[in-house]
């Protein structure tokens, strides 16, 4: 029967980990991810936890290190944060062209310069494309389930592709809360023991990690393309499956008060709690307010998102990173081109803040649905703007 | 020519008896000295072995999607992280076989790379590997260069030699610096074994990579590795320019045994270095007296590696 | 025999770009490199097998009568066996083109 503990988004990352029985461990500290390898090593010491934890020398070996365990057969698991993930960039495309079910919790975290060890989405923004399945936990009872059933995902037959469970650096790493943990047993069948299908092996030899020339790289890429957006089915499905058998059901997009709401905010991540707050607030106050809480990030959910939104006649779409030069911030210009061209075109505006772990209150979040109805009234055009930044 | 797709499977077939597991038909260049001692290295551990590939000339060669030389398991990752990869490997197999999966039968994990996965953009990954003690092989395959992407220096190329990124000229000899000390670099990690091998010297080379399996714990094995197209040689002189790099000490055969030091072919009176660098291109621009520096200098280090070794005196003794 | 990579549709690349068939890059003819070939004396031959040791394909193995021989399909004519021959029994002719 699960307990209900107190503890940290990390411990519960760890919990699940150690439920998951992973053979291999192979990560390098970085805040705020500490306190998840940190339990893990500690896990592994006292024997909580049956694996090999490799002492990696940088992030950029520790993902390789899972590479290589994940080929052979081995179950892996790793962790890092901002700069970790910037330096495992080239070997992430590598795990997802090969195929490779590794396993990674990230704490997301702003990336340097100058150097700020707090939480935002510039780490997770700069991987967008290497090939991952990406989702997000918003506090630590998601943490710990989606790191579980990201095992169960990445491992599937039908999908063979590594995970990436994002949950923001500090607000949910280091945030103490309460969460039901699995009892190891508890989860029966939904984790069955792992069996990748073509491990090296010298029973049955493969060469992994040929070279592709022109002549038939293109035709790789799109193989893996088509691959991941087929994945979709499997990650419903999965989290269908954990939702009938423990209650909770997670779904790519998740709306909350968006049935005749005019405007509708979209965000990724913790703040989203900030946001319902917010929408309650406005609600109270007569508005018609709604969220959108993107939980499913590669693949996107194109359909699934132009469903939650359809009704409304303006978006907000707040996110925690920059482009520098871009149209909009990451996440809009996602959802702006998941919009185009559909029946219903919303009014889309652009909010970027919550930048280098600087906080954001249910206020701040009020302000963002004025300021939509300003921009609204006066049709304004504005790519976007920056909230809660002073000047 | 007479060939016909009959005759060459028959010497596949009897490749594969006698023991190979890397068959031909790969890219090397004509006379590769590298790929020769890559085909002894795994000649010798057989099919029961895993190998981590870094990106190099071995890796071109063997790995043209969707075809392959390799008759045993393995893997290309990326230039820097072998050692890493390797790493994995090793821990994932040593789980699994905790909890009653994979491989029935003992493998022996190998990380290959050359010089410049070796020496320069993979030498992170090498020493946390070493330093963490994982039961592997790492087989450097030194053909002194870039060579894979077009005889580029690394900082295995020898002093005096012309790369094209140290490109002899008015003001330069070429190299300027001092090639690192590899098997010293493995042996500050405290590892149980670290060897030099070439090609031409076969019952050494296989010696020492059984010795290197055997033993528990990391083994670094340097494999000299001559390269005609980059050195400027002709292409039947592969083991040649083996052989003179030992008779002349700029090679030294050795190995180290949980930390005793042992020259395994000693040279009493090494040849001039004159025979071994004339053969080569890369340094036919070299005045005299760099040379005579060269000399100097290979005979010093020969001093110090016989010291090492417990072999005292000049080769006059 | 394998599909050439120019041939290859994506439907039918494997997973993770995998290839499954050790060896089958054997089927590619390097003997068209060559510009020389090795040819054996047998007089002279004592199957010592140092050629058989030294070639880098490696492509050298024993005939019926135990005589070490370059199978031509791969030999590159790099010359090694011929000038490390112990006995001289190995001679690089011109290919005729």
């Amino acid at each position: 029967m699960a307990r209900r503990v107190g503890a940290e988004g990390s411990f519960a990352v760890a919990e699940a980990v150690r439920l998951a029985d992973v053979d291999v461990v192979a990560a390098y500290p970085i805040t705020p991810q500490t306190h998840i390898v940190e339990r893990l090593s500690e896990m592994v010491a006292s024997g909580e936890l049956d694996a090999n934890y490799i002492y990696v020398e940088s992030e950029h070996s520790a993902i390789s290190a899972c590479l290589g365990a994940a080929a052979v057969g081995a179950r892996t698991f790793t962790s890092t944060a901002g700069q970790g993930l910037e330096l495992m960039h080239e070997v992430l495309y590598l795990t997802s062209s090969m195929r490779l079910p590794v396993v990674m919790a990230v704490a997301d975290r702003a990336l340097s310069g100058p150097l700020n060890v707090w939480g935002d989405h510039s780490d997770a923004m700069a991987v967008r494309d290497t090939g991952w399945i990406q989702y997000v936990a918003e506090n630590a009872q998601e943490a710990h389930d989606l790191t579980l059933c990201a095992f169960r995902i990445g491992e599937d037959p039908q999908v063979l592709f590594p995970v990436m469970v994002h949950m923001d650096g500090f607000h949910v790493s280091h945030v103490v809360e309460p969460y039901f943990m699995f009892e190891k047993g508890e989860l029966g069948d939904f984790l069955p023991p792992p069996k990748y299908p073509y491990p090296l092996d010298p029973n049955r030899p493969v060469t992994m990690g040929a070279f592709a020339p022109p002549a038939v790289y293109a035709e790789c890429r799109k193989a893996q393309d088509t691959a991941i957006k087929e994945t979709y089915g499997t990650i419903v499905k999965v989290w269908e499956e954990f939702g009938r058998r423990f209650g909770r059901q997670y779904k790519p997009v998740e709306t909350y008060k968006t049935e005749d709401a005019d405007t509708i905010l979209v965000a990724i991540g913790s703040f989203n709690q900030m946001a319902s707050v917010a929408v309650d607030n406005l609600r109270a106050g007569g508005r018609k307010v709604g969220l959108v809480r993107i939980r499913l990030w590669r693949p996107f959910p194109v359909q699934a998102f132009r469903e939650a939104v359809q009704a409304a006649k303006n978006v907000i779409v707040f996110e925690r990173s920059m482009t520098y030069g871009g149209t909009t911030g990451p996440v809009c210009a996602e959802v702006k081109s998941a919009l185009y061209g559909t029946l219903h075109q919303p009014r889309v505006m652009n909010f970027i803040g919550g930048l280098g772990g600087r906080d954001m209150s249910p206020r701040q979040f009020e302000a963002m649905f004025d300021r939509a109805r300003e921009i609204a009234e006066k049709n304004l055009e504005i790519g976007y703007e920056t909230i809660g930044v002073r000047g | 020519m007479n060939t016909t797709t009959a005759t060459y499977t028959a010497t596949l077939q009897k490749l594969r008896e006698a023991g190979e597991v890397f068959m031909p038909g790969h890219r090397a260049c004509i006379g590769c000295g590298e790929v020769l001692a890559m085909r002894q290295v795994f000649k010798t551990l057989g099919r029961d072995t895993i190998v981590a590939c870094a990106t190099g000339c071995m890796e071109i060669i063997s790995s043209p999607f969707p075809t392959t030389n390799w008759d045993i398991p393995w893997i290309h990752a990326l230039f820097e992280n072998t050692a890493a990869v390797a790493a994995g490997i090793e821990s994932g197999l040593g789980a699994m076989k905790r909890k009653g999966r994979g491989p029935a039968q003992e493998v022996t994990v190998v990380a290959m790379g050359g010089d410049g996965s070796t020496f320069d953009i993979g030498l992170q990954a090498l020493s946390g590997a070493l330093e963490r003690g994982h039961n592997f092989i790492y087989v450097c395959f030194d053909n002194e260069g870039y060579m894979n992407t077009g005889i580029q220096r690394s900082s295995a190329t020898p002093y005096g030699a012309t790369t094209t990124t140290s490109p002899h000229g008015k003001n330069s000899i070429g190299q300027t610096t001092q090639k690192k000390d590899m098997p010293l670099i493995a042996l500050a990690h405290h590892i149980p074994y670290v060897a030099t091998a070439t090609p031409a010297h076969p019952t050494d080379l296989a010696r020492k990579v059984r010795k290197a399996r055997d033993i528990k714990g990391p083994a670094f094995l340097h494999v000299f590795s001559p390269c005609p197209t980059g050195w400027g040689t002709d292409a039947d002189l592969a083991i040649e320019l083996c052989r003179l790099a030992v008779e002349t000490g700029v090679f030294p055969l050795g190995e180290c045994v949980y930390g005793k030091y042992e020259l395994t072919k000693y040279v009493k009176e090494l040849r001039p270095i004159r025979d071994y660098l004339r053969l080569q291109r890369r340094f036919r621009h070299l005045p005299d007296d760099i040379i005579d520096q060269i000399q100097d200098n290979v005979r010093e280090h020969y001093e110090v590696v016989k010291r090492k070794c417990g072999i005292i005196g000049s080769a006059a003794d | 025999m394998a599909k050439k990579d120019f041939e290859l549709t994506w439907k039918e690349i494997p997973i993770g770009a995998i290839i499954h068939e050790p060896g089958n890059a054997a089927e590619y003819c390097t003997g068209d490199w060559r510009s020389q070939r090795p040819v054996l004396d047998r007089a002279k031959c004592v199957k010592c097998g140092i050629c058989f040791s030294f070639c880098p394909e490696p492509c050298i193995v024993k005939d019926g009568e135990g005589y070490y021989v370059a199978d031509l399909y791969y030999c590159k004519g790099c010359g090694i066996c011929a000038r490390e021959c112990p006995k001289d029994a190995i001679t690089m002719v011109q290919e005729e083109h």
